[in-house]
This record gives C-alpha cells, structure tokens and sequence, in this order.
C-alpha cells in the first residue's frame, strides 16, 4: 500500500521531492515508501504525531539523513549521494530553522546571525553589520547583538534562529516545530514572520508542526505522516476526501474546523 | 560574560608564561646555553675517566667555569674530552685537569688548577696535565685482594 | 562456549571498527587544521577555556608535589649523606615524569572532560547540524580549535607545573630543612639535561595534550544525542584518556632515552 501524492498542476512543480524512500534506524522503520513533494512557493504542512519522522523528514531534505533507499531531490537536483561537499551547492539554497533554534551558545546572537555571512561571503564588516541588523529587524528582535543566546526568551531565541536562516536568501525554508513550546502570541507571531517571507519573497516553505490550526490556515499543501507512509494535499482535499487515516490523525473537531478554513472562511 | 579583550590578554599572558617557563628549563636548568658557541674550548685527554659524562661541570676552587661538551675516544685509545669554559678566564699553559668526584658516591666532574707559566692557554689548546678519576670499584678491588692500594692510576 | 566466542569476536571487530573510525576523524581533525581560515578568535577562547581556566589547578597542583618530592627525597637522601642531591631528585622526578604526567591527568579530567562535554551537548541541541546545513564544517568550527587548543596548552601547563614544583621543592629544602638554597639549584642545574629532559618533558606535553584533545573531541562529536550519552561519552573521555597518557608515557620514557 503506497500514498502518493498527485499535486494539483495549479500549485506548480515540485521544488523538493521524495520518492520511495525508506529509511529504518536498526529495526525501527521509520519510513516504508515515503512519497511526497512540496511545490515551489508555497507552504508545505508536515503533519504527525511524535515519532511519525517529521524531523527525520526535513533532516533528509537537508542532506543531513541519507535513506536507505529511494530518492530526494531539492530544486530537481538528486541528493542522496552526494559528499558534504556537494551538498554545499544544495544546502546554500536550503535554510533551516531548528526546533529549539540551534543557534551556538557560546557566541552572542549578532555573531550567530553574522556567521553564514563570515563564512562564505567576502562582505566587509560595515555590510555584514547591516545585514544582520536588517534581518534582526525584520523579524522583530533590536538590542540583542550582545546577548548569548541562552539569555533570549523562547519566543526571541525562535526569531533570532530564523534570522539566521534566511541571513543567506535561501529559496527553500525548513522550518523543524516552530511553534512548539511558544505561547500564543509568539506561535502568531513566527506564523505571520513565516507567512510574510513566503507572501513577498517567494520562499517555498516546509513546516513540521503538530500546531493543528496554525497548520490549517497556513498550509497550502498538507502531509500527514503515518506507518511509515504519507498522505497528502491541500488541506479542503484532505478533509473532502474523507479518508480514514486523515480522520483518525486530525479527529473530527480538527477537520470540521479545516473545513471551514478550506472552504475559506474563519469556522469555529 | 568575560570581555573579549580582556580575555585576549589572559590568553596572552598565560602563553608567554608557559613559554617563559620552557624557556627557563631549557635555557637555566637544562643547560642549553652553554651549548653556544663563543666560549673557550679546550681538550683533555685521560687514561681513565670513571662515570665522567657530558654535561659535568668543570671547576676552579669549586667554582662552577663551564662544562664538559663531548667525550671521544682518540686515535690512541685515550678519552678524549672537550671542556667548554668561560672566555673570559686566562689559565696559564701548566695548568691541571683532574677528575673528581662530589661527595663519596656523588657525581664526578672535573676540577682545574691553575699553573704558574705567563703564557695562556688559547681556543682549542689541549690540557697536558691530567688526572684521572679514582675509579671507586677498582679501589675496593685492590683492598679485597690486599695488593698495592695506589693502583687505581 | 561457541556463544561466547562469537561474542569476544564480534566485540573486537567492532573494536578495530572503533579505532578505524577514530583515526578517521584524526585524519579529518588534521585535515581542517591545515585548511584556512585560522579561527584565530575561537582559538584564543578555547585557550582561555583550556589553558588559563586550569592555570590555578596546576599551580596549586604543582607546588603542593614540589613540596612533598622535597620532603620524601630528604627523608631518603639524608640516610646516605647525600643531601647535597635534593635540588636533581625533585627536579629530574618533575621534569621528566610528574610534571607531564600530573598536568596530563589533571587538564583531561579538568579540560578534556569539560570538551567532551560541550560538544555533546552541541550535538544533543543539533548546534553541530546547525553548522552542516549553513555548509560549516563542525569539524573545523568547533572540533580543530578545540583539539588544537589543547595541544597547546598542555606543553605550557605542564612547564608551568615544573616551575612552581621546583619552587615548591626549593621552600620546603632550603625554607622549612634549612639546606643551602646554592647546592639546590646547582645540583638541579647539573643533573638536568636539555635534550634527555627538558626536551623529552616538553615532548611529553605535547603528546598528552594531543591525546586529550582528539580524545575528548571525538567522544564529544560521537556521544549519543541524549543527557545520558553525552555523561557517558564524559566519562569515557577521563578514563580512556588517562589510560591512554600512562601508556604513551611508558613507550616515550623506554623510547627517548635510547
């Protein structure tokens, strides 16, 4: 029994895929025959509960996890065998918003933002200042430069991650739980940073998320991982048709209200 | 958090003392300086110079001079044994070598006695006056086997 | 019994696997170090971690075995008259063995711990796969400074655990005993050697220090992904490190002296 997904020709062709992929740590199968895809620019929703290989998921598109079998590609390129330096070439359009951040904590949050730019740019000082302070502002965080970031609040420290990941203009967006562990305001908050870089820049996003109304209102595409397979669409195919497993996953009050949001208005 | 510059400076610091302090163990106590060129170097030759080694120091009146450099064996079969000593010191050409030993069972060295000739050794010169070291076990031997006790030379 | 074998078997290839995989990331951690850029910067502040950061434990450490090698070696040397000897026997004990060996074993258990440690937590919070998906080698960002900050600092820490034993050896001989402070040093001064052991020492220093670093560095980089691994792979570091600079120790001792 496989799930493949046939994305509507509407949402454009596929920036990231996998296919058939499998993948098993010693005898725990993570993945039997993943299939699924995420269209370029727009937001991809991975859904499932823990231990469903959502990170696993974004691990693998960032070349970070090889399958056992199968394929990935990102922006048509394959990228399962590839050494770590060809996977430069990948991972220069890929940024990666790690669930707790992973910003290093023995350096203050402007070193952190500034450090891809240090790397690999030959920006001078003066530029690299503006750049990280113009990304700093753009997501909302001023008067950090000199914090570690052990001393940002969750919600901060979420922010300045994803400063980061954009520092480089990446074409894709790997976003690990962003809003777990964040209260309200900060879950809309990061959603709306999130859904304004996909608006104006174009960024085809991939969420890994169990935040299910977040999900539903900005999802363009779902993916519900499951027993090692997925199933996916746009959030109104999901809920229209009607398949168990999705109904199960989501639970009934979930899909009446993804319904509601498919169908484009706010349901309750 | 500590400030960078002033972390840089106990950096700095602690790299200069250790290198200080290999300096002080190569240089003071190890003896490295004397291995430099520009002293007055002399030979000596012996029939017999017990546990004599490099590095030995060399004396006059109990006054630490130099060193011993290098222990060869000569075409004659004689030891053969070259002193580094301080340039600045002016022995006449009668003057004595002769190898000692500190305390009973300590190490040896060799001790210089001045002579009483006008002139002075120079660079390179050879010691004619040598004296061996007592050679402790040879000693005992004699004594056991109740023969001439002077036979150590 | 055939079980048995199978799993004495099965335990050394994976041993032999183990140490292929270390000299691997050796060759990988010698690798980045030849590569530019320096990480001047990150140098300077893991030797502040490693080196001044230990500075306090290793002179302390350093002075109080200066004081006892004085103390024994009188109590020995005085029945044969042969007081006169203190200043090589505290010395030539310090420099060619305990100062290495002490500094070796203290800044693993110190340093080296604490190394091993940081890296596995980096791994724990994905910092190490922070730096792989911004194409930043952790190998070269985290773990070469690390490793190299060690081998520099051990040579140091160990010439400074020397001096400050010699110092220690000096106030206990010629403070405390009342010996001549010039028969101290000169006896000191004659015994010790540059090459057989000042340089020997120093060699020693280096050697531990490069033990400790690729040691702890790769435990830290292979630890498991959890509190309990990183503890674990902490552990294993002190242990196998230690064991690891006693050994080596034996074969420059037997080796160098040749």
């Amino acid at each position: 029994m496989t799930a493949s997904i046939e994305t509507d020709p509407a949402t454009g062709e596929a920036h990231v895929e996998l296919d058939s992929v499998r993948l098993a740590f010693g005898r725990r199968v993570v993945f039997r025959d993943l299939r699924c895809r995420a269209p370029r620019g727009r937001v991809t929703i991975v859904l499932g509960g823990s231990g469903s290989g959502k990170s696993t998921l974004l691990r693998l598109v960032g070349g970070l996890q090889r399958p056992d079998a199968g394929s990935v590609r990102v922006a048509g390129e394959e990228v399962t065998g590839l050494g770590e330096r060809e996977l430069t070439r990948v991972r220069r359009k890929i940024g990666m918003l790690f669930q707790n951040g992973a910003l290093l904590d023995s350096i203050s949050i402007f070193e952190n933002v500034a450090l891809p730019l240090r790397e690999h740019t030959a920006k001078d000082e003066l530029e690299i200042e503006s750049e990280v302070h113009r990304r700093l502002a753009s997501v909302g965080l001023d008067d950090v430069d000199e914090l570690l970031p052990g001393e940002l609040s969750g919600g901060m420290l979420r922010r300045a991650a994803l400063a980061r990941a954009i520092v480089m203009d990446p074409e894709i967006l790997l976003c690990d739980e962003p809003f777990s562990g964040l209260d309200p305001p900060n879950v809309e908050r990061i959603e709306a940073l999130l859904t304004r870089l996909n608006r104006e820049l174009g960024l085809t996003i991939i969420v890994t998320s169990h935040h299910m109304a977040s999900s539903m209102r900005m999802g363009d595409q779902l993916v519900l991982l499951r027993d090692g397979f997925a199933v996916g669409g746009t959030p109104a195919e999901l809920v229209a048709g009607g398949d168990p497993r999705v109904v199960e996953f989501l639970g009934s009050d979930a899909v009446a209200a993804a319904a509601g949001a498919g169908a484009g208005s706010v349901g309750s | 958090m500590q400030s960078t510059s002033g972390r840089d400076l106990a950096v700095g610091i602690f790299v200069l003392g250790g290198l200080l302090a290999v300096a002080y163990l190569s240089v003071q106590v190890g003896g490295l300086s004397y291995a430099g060129p520009g002293g007055l170097t002399l030979v000596a030759r012996f029939d017999e110079i017990g546990g004599l080694s490099p590095r030995a120091p060399v004396a006059i009146s109990g006054v630490k001079v130099g060193q011993v450099t290098a222990i060869t064996l000569d075409d004659d079969l004689r030891a053969e044994v070259r002193l580094d000593l301080d340039a600045s010191l002016e022995l006449p050409i009668d003057t004595s070598a002769s190898i000692r030993t500190s305390g009973l069972l300590g190490d040896q060295f060799i001790t210089l006695e001045p002579g009483g000739e006008l002139d002075l050794l120079a660079d390179g010169d050879e010691i004619d006056f040598t004296y061996s070291a007592l050679n402790l076990e040879k000693l005992i031997g004699t004594l056991v086997h109740e023969t001439d006790i002077g036979g150590s030379e | 019994m055939t079980g048995a074998v199978a799993r004495l078997g099965a335990r050394s290839v994976d041993w032999v696997a183990g140490l292929g995989h270390m000299t691997r990331f050796a060759g990988s951690v010698v690798a980045a170090a030849l590569r530019p850029p320096l990480r001047g910067r990150t140098l300077v502040r893991e030797i502040y971690d490693v080196g001044v950061r230990s500075l306090a434990l290793i002179l302390g450490s350093g002075f109080v075995v200066g004081m006892v090698l004085g103390l024994q070696a009188y109590n020995t040397l005085a029945r044969f008259g042969a007081e006169q000897s203190l200043g090589a026997v505290v010395g030539l004990s310090l420099i060619r063995e305990l100062g290495p060996v002490l500094t070796g074993l203290l800044v693993t258990g110190r340093a080296g711990s604490a190394t091993a440690a940081g890296i596995g937590a980096m791994v724990t919070t994905g910092q190490l796969d922070g730096l792989r998906m911004m194409s930043i080698s952790p190998i070269h960002f985290v773990v070469y400074p690390k490793a190299l900050a060690l081998l520099i600092a051990m040579p140091l820490l160990s010439a400074l655990f020397i001096v400050v034993g010699v110092f220690g050896g000096y106030v206990v001989v010629v403070e405390l005993l009342g010996l001549d402070p010039g028969s101290y040093l000169s006896s000191l001064e004659n015994a010790v050697d540059f090459r057989d052991d000042v340089l020997a020492s120093v060699l020693k220093g280096v050697v531990f220090g490069l033990l400790a670093g690729l040691i702890s560095t790769y435990r830290g980089y292979t630890s498991e992904p959890t509190a309990e691994g990183v503890s674990r792979s902490t552990t294993s570091t002190v242990v196998v490190a230690s064991v690891c600079i006693l050994i080596s120790n034996y074969f420059i001792t037997a080796l160098w002296g040749v």
